[in-house]
């Protein structure tokens, strides 16, 4: 098990390595963001000392290696535009996008599971048949749609929910955190709601397909020759079986609902990381850039790394396979 | 023998001789939803390609248009007796017309990129399968590293690297479904290759490229097909998300995304089309492809013929 | 033997599947009965109807099957008019059913300890966990499972075919039921397991006297093992009665020729005979006698489907022409 963990933290800092070369050599090498902070009128003197002062005048390769050494550091540069530390400015709001993030996950599970099962159990209602017909809407419909769909009808049309912003925040260790507050929970809804969607559908098909091909299985047979009841079969030998599956793919779209959240973000002007990274993107705020995709891409590949130890843990076959190699 | 034994030789050897294409065609019709999906898909695509033509104002005539006709509510009329059916937006551009042209701008957009990625991909997932060793595993390692970001990060990257433009946008969605279709037909290939008719097409000493497109394309390609359908929805809805944002097209080219968010900020006043009739018409193109290639991933899957 | 009253008795089943194809007959006109504590070896080929059977009996037919005729009593109980609850009471409890693929019989991610211990508590909740554990344990140790203590906590993959089969085995008996279906348990193993599950099965029926319906298409294995023989053909039951009448002196026609295709060491040196022609398509049954397109003795009488008829005391047949006065 270790031998795992150990293994596959050593291909993820190499990942890392390689995609911050690739950005750092993406970004740095395109485009001069000097000209963003000097006014066109400015002369070769004062360009030479602005380029001078952000150190874009030594060879590339020695930029790069400056770039490593002060990230070792946990100094990713500082905004050209914030003229704050580019790591801090993420780090900051960083737990706006997570609360998000997580929440929009704990609805694609809470609603996605049982809708699915049902499906999967009884695809011929007319019920199962207008879920898994929603659940294709939800899957194609593009995010940003739904956004502003969702404040035309709940914020413009109806009144009910806010439609910008995020609540009123609670201090917990450390951290502000707006879902412990009814103000906050109401600004949480719509957004989470809007990300959580396409999930949701992703879910819905996942444990559906997974409830269908499981039941088929010898072993349900079996379960239900044995006399268990309906619903312990269902609920320990159906369910144990399609969590894997889900488990794995939802573990991996964490990442993807958090980079995803730029829009949700941008829609509903909730002060989390994507909502930065656009601004910083039109603007060509490099170090913000730089900072922004080495945080996402690291995430990423972390919660990758937990989505595997979780799925061997959950499936005894492979955990014992693994330790046997 | 009796003759009830040939009488049941005889029907299954007729069932056999029914095309594998009008089983196909048969067992796709099966589902309505799907139908209609293909109906409507066939009606989005005559309007990309004919819009020049159904649309009553050519909405990027800067001197047809009138400001003073700006952000009517459907169903206005302007000076000249145009109906404007779905009202205008803030520049006094026909909606109906902006849709249809944006409708085309989306659709080649989507579907450019998403022919080139195939290509792209294709050719190496082929390679990659038939070649294998070293030069597999370095195009795997690749396609596994680039599949384990989120679609949205990696076009953001790529956005952010290469700046705007209509051929970068298009670059940037290719990089971003490469992977797709080059994992797909490697699986494809990987179980065709074992086959006994490649071995039989070595024997023949063809060459290496004739066997990969002659013999190995044609059999690999409906989960291909599949692929290529869901793949081109994304393609659309990624590049009207990035327009949306403002990191995509630029507004020369204007496509669905660009005209939703012009409409944005006159959703609180009430003026809602400007946004959502953009939104319909992209909507309709895009789950229409998804009903189609749904399907489309059923009928073809053998494990689920019941 | 037992009382005259049979444990079960299955009168006239027939369970259809309702495809986009047709209906497939897939059990249409099976009576069989079986007395407590006695061997039923319940013949056919692949596709002659014999799981359909087993599950039948269990009401473990899926969606598009139905039963559509028939009665199955048990213990004074329609089996085919239960409600689910009831049936579900009687699964597993006084009736009980092994699978043939013993690979995919055990979930594959629940411990062995959870699928046992659940089988007892599903019907017997005041039991506590560690009662029903060490019962587990006990019955373990029963079917021949060496170290049944540490067996419990492991998982289905960790253990080989034949040990699988024989965890199943032992769920199937921990609650004593008073039949047990076997469905085709051994084909999926090695001819050396095979015997061993065969003499594990035996012993334990007898030990517990319970009745046993061995579903196979080997003749050899139910030989040596059943006390009574019912051969099925497409669907139908052709043949019942005592084991060695049945083998020595068969009466149907197709008993006679699946006896004659078995490899045996008396005939050593004479070709193996075959019998002609296919079975019929569940789908496309021929009217009349299905086996009459095979049958050296068809004629014109065979165009009505025959009954299943006492000839003999024990001895049931459903022929027009059966072999009454000839030898093997």
């Amino acid at each position: 098990m270790t031998v795992l963990v150990i293994r596959r933290l050593m291909q993820s800092a190499v990942m890392l390595l390689a995609m911050s070369i690739l950005v750092f050599l993406g970004v740095f090498a395109i485009g001069n963001p000097v000209d963003i902070l000097i006014s066109p009128q400015a002369d070769q003197a004062e360009i030479a000392r602005a380029t001078a002062a952000l150190g874009l005048d030594k060879p590339l390769w020695e930029q790069y290696f400056v770039f490593l050494a002060n990230a070792a550091h946990g100094d990713l540069g500082r905004s050209f535009v914030f003229n704050e530390p580019a790591l801090r400015l993420i780090v900051q709001r960083l737990p706006a996008t997570l609360e998000l993030a997580f929440s929009a996950m704990l609805l694609a599970v809470v609603l996605g599971l049982p809708l699915g099962l049902y499906v999967g159990l009884r695809p011929d209602t007319f019920l199962s048949r207008l879920i898994a017909a929603g659940s294709i809407l939800g899957f194609s419909l593009p995010t940003f749609w739904v956004g502003i769909m969702l404040i035309l009808v709940f914020a413009v049309w109806m009144g009910w929910l806010p439609s910008t912003g995020r609540g009123a925040t609670v201090s917990v260790l450390g951290v502000d955190v707006s879902f412990l507050t009814w103000d906050g929970i109401r600004h949480l809804i719509l957004p989470a709601l809007n990300l959580s969607l396409s999930r949701i559908a992703l879910v819905i098909r996942l444990a559906a397909a997974g409830t269908r091909e499981v039941s088929h299985m010898d072993y349900i047979k079996f379960a239900r020759a044995k006399g268990l009841t309906r619903g312990r079969v269902v609920r320990v030998h159906v369910l144990r079986n399609i969590l894997i599956p889900i488990v794995t793919v939802l573990g991996l779209e964490i990442g993807a609902v958090i980079a995803f959240s730029v829009v949700t973000e941008t829609i509903f002007a909730w002060p989390g990381i994507g909502q930065l990274i656009i601004k910083s993107i039109t603007v060509l705020d490099r170090p913000v850039i730089v900072a922004y995709l080495m945080l996402t891409v690291f995430l990423v590949i972390m919660i990758n790394l937990l989505v595997d130890i979780l799925y061997s843990v959950l499936d005894p076959r492979v955990r014992l396979a693994e330790a046997r190699a | 023998m009796s003759t009830f034994a040939e009488e049941q030789a005889r029907e299954d050897a007729a069932s056999i001789e029914e095309s594998p294409l009008r089983r196909l065609a048969a067992d796709f019709f099966e589902s309505k939803l799907a139908a209609a999906g293909l109906v409507v898909l066939l009606a989005v695509v005559f309007v990309a390609l004919f819009a020049p033509w159904l649309s009553p104002q050519n909405p990027y005539d800067l001197a047809s248009l009138d400001l003073l006709d700006g952000r009517l509510p459907p169903g206005s009329t302007s000076a000249e007796g145009l109906v404007y059916w779905l009202g205008t937006d803030d520049q006094g551009r026909d909606m109906m017309s902006a849709i249809f042209y944006g409708l085309r701008t989306s659709l080649a957009v989507g579907a450019l990129s998403s022919i080139a990625a195939l290509v792209l991909g294709g050719a190496l997932g082929l390679i990659a399968a038939y070649v294998g060793g070293r030069t597999e595993s370095a195009i795997m390692r690749i396609v596994d590293l680039q599949l384990s970001l989120p679609a949205i990060l990696v076009a953001l990257i790529l956005v952010a690297l290469l700046g705007h433009g209509v051929f970068k946008i298009i670059l940037a969605l290719v990089v971003v479904q490469w992977a797709y279709y080059a994992r797909t037909i490697r699986a494809s290939a990987l179980v065709e290759r074992r086959k006994e008719y490649i071995e039989a097409a070595r024997c023949l000493a063809l060459s290496d490229a004739r066997i990969m497109l002659h013999h190995l394309l044609p059999n690999c390609l409906p989960p291909v097909i599949v692929v290529a359908t869901v793949q081109v929805a994304h393609a659309i809805a990624l590049e009207a998300t990035l327009s949306f944002l403002g990191i995509g097209l630029p507004i020369t080219e204007p496509s669905l995304g660009l005209l939703i968010a012009n409409g944005f900020e006159y959703m609180m006043s009430g003026k809602y089309w400007i946004s959502f009739f953009p939104g319909i018409a992209l909507l309709v193109a895009i789950v229409s492809i998804n009903l189609v290639g749904d399907r489309l991933r059923d009928v073809l899957n053998p494990r689920l013929q019941k | 033997m037992s009382a005259a009253a049979p444990l079960l008795s299955v009168e006239g089943l027939a369970t259809h599947f309702f495809t986009r194809m047709g209906v497939v007959k897939a059990v249409d006109g099976v009576s069989l009965s079986v007395r407590s504590g006695e061997v039923l070896g319940l013949v056919g080929e692949s596709g002659s109807g014999k799981s359909v059977t087993g599950f039948s009996i269990l009401g473990l037919v899926d969606p598009p099957g139905h039963i559509v005729a028939g009665r199955i009593l048990f213990e004074g109980e329609d089996l085919a008019r239960l409600s689910g609850e009831r049936l579900r009471r009687l699964r597993g409890e006084r009736i009980a059913m092994i699978f043939q693929d013993p690979m995919m019989t055990l979930n594959p991610v629940l411990r062995i300890e959870t699928q046992m211990v659940e089988a007892i508590r599903a019907h017997h909740p005041e039991v506590s966990h560690a009662e029903a554990r060490a019962r587990s344990r006990d019955v373990l140790g029963q079917v021949g499972i060496a170290s049944p203590e540490e067996r419990l906590a492991a998982y289905p993959h960790q253990f080989s075919g034949g040990m699988r089969q024989r965890v199943a085995i032992a769920i199937a008996l921990l609650n004593r039921p008073s039949l047990l279906i076997a469905d085709e348990p051994t084909t999926a193993l090695d001819v050396t397991i095979q015997a061993q599950i065969l003499y594990e099965v035996q012993k334990l029926c007898r030990e517990s006297g319970t009745a046993l319906i061995w579903i196979t298409h080997d003749l050899a294995v139910v030989g040596g093992l059943a006390d009574t023989l019912a051969v099925m053909y497409a669907g139908r039951v052709v043949e019942q009665g005592p084991v060695d009448a049945v083998l020595d002196r068969p009466l149907h026609p197709y008993t006679s020729g699946l006896i004659g295709s078995v490899p045996s060491r008396n005939r050593r040196g004479e070709p193996l005979r075959q019998i002609p022609g296919m079975t019929p398509s569940p789908l496309r049954l021929p009217s009349g006698c299905s086996f009459r397109s095979r049958c050296p003795r068809a004629d014109e009488h065979c165009l009505e489907m025959p009954e299943l008829a006492a000839l003999a005391r024990g001895r049931l047949v459903r022929c027009v022409h059966p072999l009454t006065s000839e030898a093997p």
